[in-house]
Protein backbone atom coordinates (compact mmCIF):
# COMPACT_ATOMS: atom_id res chain seq x y z
CA UNK A 1 0.00 0.00 0.00
CA UNK A 2 2.65 2.52 1.13
CA UNK A 3 4.53 2.65 -2.19
CA UNK A 4 1.50 3.25 -4.38
CA UNK A 5 1.11 6.70 -5.99
CA UNK A 6 -1.24 9.00 -4.03
CA UNK A 7 -3.28 11.94 -5.25
CA UNK A 8 -2.54 15.29 -3.54
CA UNK A 9 -4.20 15.50 -0.14
CA UNK A 10 -7.27 17.56 0.76
CA UNK A 11 -5.31 20.54 2.03
CA UNK A 12 -4.10 21.77 -1.37
CA UNK A 13 -7.55 22.17 -2.96
CA UNK A 14 -9.51 25.42 -2.91
CA UNK A 15 -12.88 24.73 -1.28
CA UNK A 16 -15.98 24.94 -3.47
CA UNK A 17 -19.66 24.03 -3.08
CA UNK A 18 -19.15 20.73 -4.97
CA UNK A 19 -16.69 19.61 -2.30
CA UNK A 20 -19.09 20.55 0.48
CA UNK A 21 -21.91 18.61 -1.23
CA UNK A 22 -19.65 15.61 -1.70
CA UNK A 23 -18.63 15.39 1.94
CA UNK A 24 -22.16 16.21 3.13
CA UNK A 25 -23.45 13.27 1.06
CA UNK A 26 -21.17 10.97 3.04
CA UNK A 27 -21.85 12.67 6.39
CA UNK A 28 -25.65 12.67 5.96
CA UNK A 29 -25.60 9.08 4.68
CA UNK A 30 -23.50 7.87 7.61
CA UNK A 31 -25.66 9.88 10.03
CA UNK A 32 -28.90 8.38 8.71
CA UNK A 33 -27.40 4.87 8.63
CA UNK A 34 -26.61 5.16 12.34
CA UNK A 35 -28.86 7.71 14.11
CA UNK A 36 -31.69 7.64 11.54
CA UNK A 37 -31.97 3.85 11.42
CA UNK A 38 -31.73 3.79 15.21
CA UNK A 39 -34.78 6.04 15.44
CA UNK A 40 -36.64 3.99 12.78
CA UNK A 41 -35.96 0.68 14.54
CA UNK A 42 -36.84 2.14 17.95
CA UNK A 43 -40.08 3.59 16.54
CA UNK A 44 -41.17 0.26 15.00
CA UNK A 45 -39.98 -1.81 17.98
CA UNK A 46 -41.79 0.45 20.47
CA UNK A 47 -44.99 0.31 18.41
CA UNK A 48 -44.79 -3.49 18.29
CA UNK A 49 -44.07 -3.71 22.04
CA UNK A 50 -47.22 -1.77 22.92
CA UNK A 51 -48.55 1.54 24.25
CA UNK A 52 -46.22 1.75 27.29
CA UNK A 53 -43.05 1.27 25.27
CA UNK A 54 -44.33 3.77 22.72
CA UNK A 55 -44.90 6.33 25.48
CA UNK A 56 -41.19 6.10 26.31
CA UNK A 57 -40.19 6.55 22.69
CA UNK A 58 -42.59 9.45 22.16
CA UNK A 59 -41.46 11.22 25.35
CA UNK A 60 -37.86 11.24 24.11
CA UNK A 61 -38.77 12.30 20.57
CA UNK A 62 -41.03 15.12 21.78
CA UNK A 63 -38.32 16.52 24.07
CA UNK A 64 -36.23 19.43 22.71
CA UNK A 65 -33.26 17.13 22.09
CA UNK A 66 -35.52 14.58 20.38
CA UNK A 67 -36.98 17.25 18.10
CA UNK A 68 -33.45 18.45 17.31
CA UNK A 69 -32.42 14.89 16.39
CA UNK A 70 -35.51 14.46 14.21
CA UNK A 71 -34.87 17.79 12.47
CA UNK A 72 -31.27 16.69 11.91
CA UNK A 73 -32.33 13.32 10.48
CA UNK A 74 -34.94 14.96 8.22
CA UNK A 75 -32.36 17.48 6.93
CA UNK A 76 -29.92 14.59 6.40
CA UNK A 77 -32.56 12.79 4.32
CA UNK A 78 -33.53 15.81 2.19
CA UNK A 79 -29.89 16.78 1.65
CA UNK A 80 -28.84 13.20 0.83
CA UNK A 81 -31.81 12.78 -1.52
CA UNK A 82 -30.97 16.02 -3.31
CA UNK A 83 -27.28 15.17 -3.73
CA UNK A 84 -28.27 11.61 -4.66
CA UNK A 85 -30.39 12.97 -7.52
CA UNK A 86 -27.38 15.10 -8.54
CA UNK A 87 -25.34 11.88 -8.57
CA UNK A 88 -27.82 10.35 -11.03
CA UNK A 89 -27.32 13.36 -13.32
CA UNK A 90 -23.54 13.03 -13.11
CA UNK A 91 -23.81 9.24 -13.59
CA UNK A 92 -25.09 9.85 -17.13
CA UNK A 93 -22.09 12.13 -17.72
CA UNK A 94 -23.95 15.43 -17.48
CA UNK A 95 -23.33 18.53 -15.37
CA UNK A 96 -19.54 18.43 -15.12
CA UNK A 97 -18.95 21.90 -16.65
CA UNK A 98 -17.52 24.10 -13.89
CA UNK A 99 -20.34 26.64 -13.71
CA UNK A 100 -23.16 24.10 -14.07
CA UNK A 101 -21.52 21.81 -11.53
CA UNK A 102 -21.24 24.68 -9.06
CA UNK A 103 -24.86 25.73 -9.65
CA UNK A 104 -26.04 22.15 -9.13
CA UNK A 105 -24.08 21.87 -5.89
CA UNK A 106 -25.56 25.12 -4.55
CA UNK A 107 -29.04 23.95 -5.61
CA UNK A 108 -28.54 20.74 -3.61
CA UNK A 109 -27.64 22.68 -0.45
CA UNK A 110 -30.61 25.01 -0.90
CA UNK A 111 -33.00 22.15 -1.69
CA UNK A 112 -31.99 20.23 1.44
CA UNK A 113 -32.68 23.22 3.68
CA UNK A 114 -35.90 24.31 1.93
CA UNK A 115 -37.46 20.81 1.98
CA UNK A 116 -36.59 20.47 5.68
CA UNK A 117 -38.28 23.80 6.46
CA UNK A 118 -41.35 22.86 4.39
CA UNK A 119 -41.61 19.45 6.11
CA UNK A 120 -41.53 20.90 9.64
CA UNK A 121 -43.83 23.76 8.65
CA UNK A 122 -46.41 21.15 7.58
CA UNK A 123 -45.91 19.14 10.79
CA UNK A 124 -46.20 22.10 13.15
CA UNK A 125 -48.79 24.20 11.31
CA UNK A 126 -51.34 21.59 10.23
CA UNK B 1 -7.95 -5.22 -35.48
CA UNK B 2 -9.44 -7.40 -32.83
CA UNK B 3 -8.37 -5.47 -29.73
CA UNK B 4 -11.78 -3.92 -29.18
CA UNK B 5 -12.27 -4.08 -25.45
CA UNK B 6 -10.34 -2.27 -22.75
CA UNK B 7 -9.36 -5.64 -21.34
CA UNK B 8 -7.89 -6.74 -24.68
CA UNK B 9 -6.02 -3.46 -25.19
CA UNK B 10 -4.62 -2.95 -21.73
CA UNK B 11 -4.93 -6.33 -20.04
CA UNK B 12 -6.36 -6.93 -16.59
CA UNK B 13 -6.01 -4.17 -14.01
CA UNK B 14 -4.51 -6.78 -11.73
CA UNK B 15 -0.74 -6.61 -12.19
CA UNK B 16 1.45 -9.69 -12.03
CA UNK B 17 2.87 -8.66 -8.65
CA UNK B 18 -0.67 -7.81 -7.49
CA UNK B 19 -1.82 -11.32 -8.35
CA UNK B 20 1.07 -12.78 -6.41
CA UNK B 21 0.24 -10.63 -3.38
CA UNK B 22 -3.48 -11.18 -3.69
CA UNK B 23 -4.09 -7.47 -4.31
CA UNK B 24 -5.79 -5.77 -7.23
CA UNK B 25 -9.42 -5.48 -8.24
CA UNK B 26 -11.96 -7.80 -6.64
CA UNK B 27 -14.11 -7.32 -9.79
CA UNK B 28 -17.13 -6.67 -7.59
CA UNK B 29 -17.12 -2.88 -7.91
CA UNK B 30 -19.60 -2.52 -10.76
CA UNK B 31 -22.10 -4.78 -9.01
CA UNK B 32 -21.77 -2.80 -5.75
CA UNK B 33 -22.10 0.50 -7.65
CA UNK B 34 -25.22 -0.67 -9.49
CA UNK B 35 -26.89 -2.02 -6.33
CA UNK B 36 -26.22 1.31 -4.61
CA UNK B 37 -28.11 3.05 -7.45
CA UNK B 38 -30.96 0.52 -7.58
CA UNK B 39 -31.54 0.74 -3.84
CA UNK B 40 -31.27 4.54 -4.11
CA UNK B 41 -34.23 4.53 -6.52
CA UNK B 42 -36.17 2.37 -4.07
CA UNK B 43 -35.30 4.74 -1.24
CA UNK B 44 -36.41 7.72 -3.28
CA UNK B 45 -39.89 6.19 -3.58
CA UNK B 46 -40.24 4.50 -0.19
CA UNK B 47 -38.66 7.07 2.13
CA UNK B 48 -40.54 9.85 0.33
CA UNK B 49 -43.72 7.85 1.05
CA UNK B 50 -42.79 7.66 4.75
CA UNK B 51 -41.78 11.33 5.00
CA UNK B 52 -44.88 12.64 3.22
CA UNK B 53 -47.11 10.34 5.30
CA UNK B 54 -45.44 11.56 8.51
CA UNK B 55 -45.99 15.18 7.50
CA UNK B 56 -49.66 14.59 6.68
CA UNK B 57 -50.77 12.10 9.39
CA UNK B 58 -53.18 13.80 11.82
CA UNK B 59 -51.60 12.54 15.08
CA UNK B 60 -48.49 10.77 16.38
CA UNK B 61 -49.93 8.96 19.42
CA UNK B 62 -49.84 5.17 19.81
CA UNK B 63 -53.31 4.47 18.42
CA UNK B 64 -52.78 6.63 15.33
CA UNK B 65 -49.30 5.26 14.58
CA UNK B 66 -50.06 1.57 15.29
CA UNK B 67 -53.29 1.83 13.30
CA UNK B 68 -51.48 3.36 10.37
CA UNK B 69 -48.57 0.86 10.35
CA UNK B 70 -50.91 -2.14 10.63
CA UNK B 71 -52.74 -1.35 7.38
CA UNK B 72 -51.71 -3.97 4.78
CA UNK B 73 -50.46 -1.50 2.15
CA UNK B 74 -48.58 0.61 4.70
CA UNK B 75 -47.05 -2.47 6.35
CA UNK B 76 -45.93 -3.73 2.93
CA UNK B 77 -44.39 -0.38 2.01
CA UNK B 78 -42.62 -0.14 5.38
CA UNK B 79 -41.30 -3.72 5.10
CA UNK B 80 -39.91 -2.92 1.65
CA UNK B 81 -38.51 0.34 3.02
CA UNK B 82 -36.71 -1.47 5.84
CA UNK B 83 -35.11 -3.99 3.47
CA UNK B 84 -34.15 -1.32 0.95
CA UNK B 85 -32.87 1.26 3.44
CA UNK B 86 -30.81 -1.23 5.46
CA UNK B 87 -29.36 -2.64 2.23
CA UNK B 88 -28.46 0.83 0.93
CA UNK B 89 -27.00 1.83 4.32
CA UNK B 90 -24.94 -1.36 4.48
CA UNK B 91 -23.50 -0.70 1.02
CA UNK B 92 -22.75 2.93 1.90
CA UNK B 93 -21.11 2.25 5.26
CA UNK B 94 -19.09 -0.54 3.63
CA UNK B 95 -17.47 2.06 1.35
CA UNK B 96 -16.87 4.41 4.28
CA UNK B 97 -15.18 1.61 6.24
CA UNK B 98 -13.09 0.57 3.23
CA UNK B 99 -11.99 4.20 2.78
CA UNK B 100 -10.94 4.88 6.36
CA UNK B 101 -10.03 1.53 7.95
CA UNK B 102 -6.86 0.28 6.31
CA UNK B 103 -5.60 -2.40 8.66
CA UNK B 104 -6.97 -5.62 7.21
CA UNK B 105 -7.91 -7.19 10.58
CA UNK B 106 -9.74 -4.07 11.74
CA UNK B 107 -11.41 -3.71 8.34
CA UNK B 108 -12.64 -7.30 8.48
CA UNK B 109 -13.96 -6.79 12.02
CA UNK B 110 -15.70 -3.52 11.09
CA UNK B 111 -17.33 -5.08 8.01
CA UNK B 112 -18.42 -8.12 10.03
CA UNK B 113 -19.95 -5.85 12.69
CA UNK B 114 -21.66 -3.81 9.96
CA UNK B 115 -23.26 -6.96 8.53
CA UNK B 116 -24.46 -8.08 11.95
CA UNK B 117 -25.97 -4.70 12.82
CA UNK B 118 -27.55 -4.14 9.39
CA UNK B 119 -29.09 -7.60 9.12
CA UNK B 120 -30.04 -7.76 12.81
CA UNK B 121 -31.58 -4.27 12.82
CA UNK B 122 -33.46 -4.94 9.61
CA UNK B 123 -34.77 -8.28 10.86
CA UNK B 124 -35.98 -6.71 14.12
CA UNK B 125 -37.73 -3.91 12.22
CA UNK B 126 -39.41 -6.46 9.91
CA UNK B 127 -40.54 -8.58 12.86
CA UNK B 128 -41.99 -5.45 14.52
CA UNK B 129 -43.92 -4.51 11.37
CA UNK B 130 -45.16 -8.09 11.02
CA UNK B 131 -46.42 -8.15 14.61
CA UNK B 132 -48.38 -4.93 14.07
CA UNK B 133 -49.70 -6.04 10.68
CA UNK B 134 -50.81 -9.50 11.78
CA UNK B 135 -52.30 -8.23 15.04
CA UNK B 136 -54.52 -5.87 13.08
CA UNK B 137 -55.34 -2.31 14.12
CA UNK B 138 -54.90 -1.72 17.84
Amino acid sequence: MADRPLSPHLSIWKWGPHMLVSILHRVTGSGMATVGLGVLVWWLGALAAGPEAYEGFAAVMESPIGILVLIGVSWAFFNHMSSGLRHFVMDIGAGFEIERNKTGALAVIASGVILTVVFWAVVFLK
Amino acid sequence: MGKDTTLERYGSKTTAIGRVRGLGSAHGGAHHWLLQRLTAIGNLLLVTFLVVSMALLPAYDYAAMAGWVSQPLVATALALLVINVFWHARLGLQVVIEDYVHTSGNKFAALALLNIVAIGGGAFALASIARLAFAGAA
